[in-house]
C-alpha cells in the first residue's frame, strides 16, 4: 500500500516537473526567436506597417482642431493630418490609419514600447524628451505657446493680476507643469496645482469653480473653450509664458522612418509655399516649375531615396492637402484659431519653414 | 522501455537516495523561477538598448522641477525626485490611515448595528451594507468628487462652522496648531501613557487578588487631561490658533489663507475608501460575532452581566479572534485601492511618482518597479503588525 501511493506521489513530481521543463523550454525558444528578429533589417517599422496594411498612430483623447472623433469615430485634426499623409505616401491611402487615443501620461511608453509607430498627439519639442527616453522628434507642425484661461467676471485681464493663493488646473505629464512652476516661481506667487489625469477631468474642475484659472498650450485653451458650458464666460490672457513647438515623434533608432514621417509633414507645408493643393496637383504636374513637378512626383526620383514609390508626395496632396487647407479646415473654419498666427509660412510674415524637398 | 519502466526506474533510484529526492524538486523549481525572472530583465534590457533607453536610478537625485498640490514635508519644486517619492509615499500613507481609522470605527458599528434587535436599526445597517459594497469604488469615488463636493459653494459662500472652519469647493480650512514648546507637551503625553500602563496593570492585579474593583477607567482619563495640564501652566507651553481669513484676490475670485486646508480631493477619497471598505469590516464583524456560541452569551447573561458587559467582556474577545484576519485582508484592500486617487487628482504615490516624475523622466521601468515594491513594502507592514495584534488576541492557556 505504502510503495503504491509512493509510486502515485513519484509520478505526479514527475508530471510536475516535466510540465516545468516544458514551460522553460517554450520560454527560451521565444527568447532566442525574439533575438534573431532584432538583428535583422534596420527600418523594421517601415516593413511591418507594408504588412500589415495601416499605419499605426496616437492621438489625443479629444482636443478640437487637433485629433477629435466625431460620434461616428472618424478622427481629423492637424495632428491626424500627420498620420494621414504617413499613410498615404506608404501605403497609398490617407483612411489607412489606426488611431489609439492616449493620455499625456501613456503616449511616450506606447511609443517607446511598441503599440504605435507615430505620436502625433499635440506633444512638444523638448531637450530631454529628445535626448532621454528613446524617442525622436521629426518637426514642427504647430508653433504654440502656453497661455491661462480665467473666467470673464474675474477681472483679471493679465497674469499681473494674479495674486498668491491662486489654484491652477493643469493635465499631469505635460511640460505645462512645469512651465507653470517656472512661471510662478519667477514671480515670487505661491500657488496651488490641482493636477488631472485626462483633460476633459480638468476642464470639468476649472469649469466647477475648484481652480481659478486653466492652464495649457493656448490652442488647447481655446479648443477646450469650445466644449464648455458657456464659452462666452472665459477669456484666455493675452501672455503667452512658453514656448511650445508641437511635433509628431517617432521611436529612435528607425531613421529610414523617421525620414519619411518627416518628409510627409515637410511635403505638406512646401506643398503650400509653391501654391499646390489637393484640388490642382493633377493640372500642376505639367507646371514649368521643376520644384512643383518634383512635388506632384513629374519629375526626380525622391521617392525612392525614402524607400517609396513616386507617387508618394502626389498622394499626399491629393488625400490630404497642402497643410494651409489642413490647417483651415480643422483650426480656422472651427473657430478655434482663425488667425494663423507664427504658423503662417515664413514668405507671409510667419516661422513656417521647412527644408526644400530636393 | 516504455513510461512506467522508466517511472519504476527513477522511483526505485529515488528510494535509494531519500535526501537528493527531497532537494531536487526544490531545487529544479529554484531554478526555473531564477530562469524566467533572468528571462524577463534580460528580455527588458534587449529592447531598452534597442530603443536607446538606459536603466538607472540617478535620476533621483536630480530636482524635479515640479509642484505639489499637497504636501507633509516641506517641499519645492527645486527639491529632488526622491523627496517627490516621499510626498508621494507620505500622502498615501495619509490617506490609508485616515480610511482605516474611519472604516473601522464605522464597521464595527455598523456590523453590531446590523444584529441589533431594533428592526429599524438592523435594515438601515443591512441596506448601507449592500448598497456601498456592490457599488464600484471607483464610481463611488468620482460621485463624492465630481457631483456632491462639487456642489458645495464658492469660498466667498463658503458654509461656515462658528467663524473658525469654512467649507467651500476648494477646500475645508480649519485653524492651524501654533505650539510653543510642542516637545515638552509631547514627553508629557509619553509619561501619561506610561502611567496610565502601570495603573491597569495595578488595578488588574488588584482585582485578581482581592477581587476589589479599583476606578481605573477615571484615573486614566484623569491623568492623561492633569499630566499635559500641568505642562501648561508651569512648563512654558502655550498654544495659539491662526484662523484662515477670506482674502479677495480679483473682483470675483476669493480663497482662504492661513490656516490648515484640507483639500476636497483628500476628503472624496478618504470618504469614499472608509465608507466603501467599512461595509466589508461590518460583515467581517458580524461573522465574528455570530461566530461565537450562543450558550456563551447565555451563560454570561445567567451570571447578572448587562447587555453591553456581555457584548465587552464575553463575545468580543472571543469574536476578535475571528474578526482579525479577514480584517487584515480589507486593510490591505484599502491601502491598495488608495491608488485610485489618481483619478481626483489627490496627489498620492502614483499620481506624483508614477504620474507626473515618469512622465517628466521618462523611466518607466524604474519608477513603477519602485512603485510596485513600495505598495509591496506598506502591504507586508500592515500584514505582520495584523499578525502580531492577532496573536496578542489569541487564547493564553493560564
Amino acid at each position: 500500500m505504502l510503495t503504491i501511493r509512493r509510486g502515485i506521489i513519484m509520478k505526479k513530481t514527475f508530471k510536475y516537473l516535466f510540465s516545468l521543463f516544458a514551460v522553460a523550454a517554450l520560454v527560451f525558444t521565444f527568447a532566442c526567436d525574439q533575438g534573431a528578429q532584432q538583428g535583422k533589417s534596420k527600418s523594421k517599422t517601415l516593413t511591418n506597417t507594408k504588412g500589415k496594411g495601416f499605419v499605426r498612430c496616437g492621438v489625443s483623447q479629444g482636443l478640437p482642431g487637433f485629433s477629435n472623433a466625431d460620434e461616428s469615430g472618424n478622427w481629423s485634426g492637424v495632428d491626424v493630418d500627420v498620420c494621414r499623409a504617413v499613410a498615404a505616401a506608404v501605403l497609398g491611402d490617407a483612411d489607412k490609419v489606426k488611431y489609439t487615443p492616449l493620455s499625456a501620461k501613456e503616449r511616450f511608453t506606447a511609443l517607446t514600447s511598441g503599440e504605435i509607430d507615430i505620436l502625433s498627439r499635440n506633444t512638444t519639442w523638448t531637450l530631454s524628451r529628445d535626448a532621454d527616453i528613446g524617442l525622436t522628434f521629426v518637426g514642427v507642425n504647430f508653433y504654440d505657446g502656453q497661455g491661462f484661461m480665467v473666467r470673464k467676471d474675474s477681472g483679471i485681464t493679465s497674469t499681473n493680476d494674479f495674486q498668491s493663493g491662486l489654484s491652477a488646473c493643469v493635465n499631469i505629464g505635460t511640460t505645462t507643469e512645469l512651465n507653470m512652476r517656472d512661471f510662478f516661481t519667477s514671480k515670487g506667487i505661491s500657488y496651488e496645482p490641482v493636477v488631472f489625469e485626462k483633460a476633459d477631468e480638468v476642464v470639468a474642475a476649472y469649469d466647477s469653480g475648484r481652480c481659478d484659472t486653466y492652464t495649457t498650450d493656448k490652442s488647447g485653451l481655446a479648443a477646450q473653450r469650445t466644449k464648455m458650458q458657456s464659452p462666452d464666460d472665459h477669456i484666455v490672457l493675452p501672455e503667452t509664458i512658453s514656448k511650445e513647438p508641437l511635433g509628431p515623434v517617432v521611436r529612435q533608432g528607425d531613421s529610414v522612418w523617421e525620414d519619411i514621417v518627416r518628409w510627409s509633414l515637410n511635403v505638406m507645408i512646401e506643398a503650400e509655399e509653391y501654391g499646390v493643393n489637393s484640388s490642382n496637383a493633377d493640372a500642376m504636374k505639367s507646371s514649368e516649375n521643376p520644384a512643383i513637378k518634383r512635388l506632384v512626383g513629374s519629375e526626380g526620383e525622391l521617392g525612392a531615396a525614402l524607400g517609396l514609390g513616386n507617387e508618394w508626395s502626389y498622394n499626399i496632396i491629393t488625400q490630404v492637402g497642402n497643410y494651409g487647407e489642413s490647417y483651415k479646415r480643422n483650426i480656422a473654419d472651427t473657430g478655434i484659431l482663425p488667425d494663423r498666427g507664427p504658423n503662417q509660412l515664413w514668405t507671409k510674415g510667419g516661422i513656417l519653414y521647412v527644408p526644400p524637398a530636393r | 522501455m516504455d513510461i512506467k519502466n522508466t517511472t519504476k526506474l527513477f522511483t526505485n533510484f529515488f528510494d535509494a537516495n531519500p535526501r537528493l529526492k527531497n532537494y531536487l524538486p526544490q531545487a529544479l523549481t529554484l531554478f526555473f523561477i531564477i530562469f524566467v525572472i533572468g528571462y524577463f530583465t534580460y528580455n527588458a534590457q534587449v529592447n531598452m538598448d534597442n530603443r536607446g533607453i538606459d536603466f538607472g536610478f540617478r535620476f533621483l537625485g536630480e530636482e524635479s522641477s515640479f509642484d505639489i498640490q499637497f504636501s507633509l514635508i516641506e517641499y519645492s519644486g527645486a527639491s529632488t525626485y526622491a523627496r517627490a517619492y516621499l510626498v508621494g509615499l507620505l500622502n498615501t500613507i495619509l490617506v490609508a490611515v485616515i480610511g482605516i481609522f474611519f472604516a473601522s470605527i464605522l464597521g464595527v458599528v455598523i456590523g453590531i448595528s446590523r444584529l441589533s434587535p431594533n428592526y429599524l436599526i438592523a435594515k438601515v445597517a443591512e441596506w448601507y451594507i449592500e448598497i456601498f459594497r456592490n457599488i464600484p469604488l471607483l464610481l463611488q469615488l468620482f460621485f463624492w468628487y465630481f457631483a456632491a463636493l462639487r456642489a458645495l459653494p464658492l469660498p466667498k459662500e463658503a458654509i461656515n462652522f462658528f467663524d473658525i472652519s469654512y467649507l467651500s469647493v476648494k477646500g475645508l480650512y480649519v485653524p492651524k496648531f501654533v505650539w510653543t514648546n510642542f516637545d515638552i507637551f509631547l514627553y508629557s503625553i509619553i509619561a501619561s501613557i506610561i502611567a496610565i500602563i502601570f495603573v491597569l496593570k495595578y488595578a488588574r492585579k488588584q482585582q485578581e487578588q482581592t477581587g476589589r474593583r479599583i476606578p481605573s477607567f477615571f484615573i486614566s482619563v484623569g491623568i492623561i487631561i492633569l499630566i499635559p495640564l500641568f505642562t501648561f501652566l508651569f512648563g512654558g507651553v502655550s498654544l495659539t490658533f491662526e484662523y484662515p481669513v477670506l482674502k479677495q484676490m480679483s473682483e470675483t475670485i476669493y480663497n482662504y489663507v492661513g490656516g490648515v486646508s484640507i483639500i476636497p480631493e483628500l476628503m472624496a477619497l478618504a470618504l469614499a475608501l472608509s465608507l466603501y471598505t467599512a461595509t466589508f469590516i461590518a460583515e467581517c464583524v458580524r461573522a465574528g460575532i455570530l461566530g461565537v456560541t450562543k450558550g456563551q452569551k447565555e451563560a454570561a447573561a445567567s451570571i447578572g452581566l448587562t447587555p453591553v458587559q456581555v457584548l465587552r467582556l464575553v463575545i468580543m474577545p472571543q469574536a476578535l479572534r475571528i474578526i482579525i484576519p479577514p480584517t487584515t485582508n480589507q486593510y490591505l484592500n484599502l491601502t491598495k485601492n488608495s491608488s485610485l486617487a489618481a483619478a481626483i487628482a489627490y496627489p498620492d504615490i502614483v499620481l506624483v511618482f508614477a504620474g507626473t516624475a515618469m512622465m517628466q523622466t521618462g523611466r518607466a521601468i524604474e519608477i513603477v518597479s519602485i512603485t510596485m515594491l513600495t505598495y509591496l513594502s506598506l502591504s507586508i507592514v500592515i500584514s505582520i503588525f495584523m499578525n502580531w495584534y492577532n496573536r496578542k488576541m489569541a487564547i493564553k492557556e493560564k
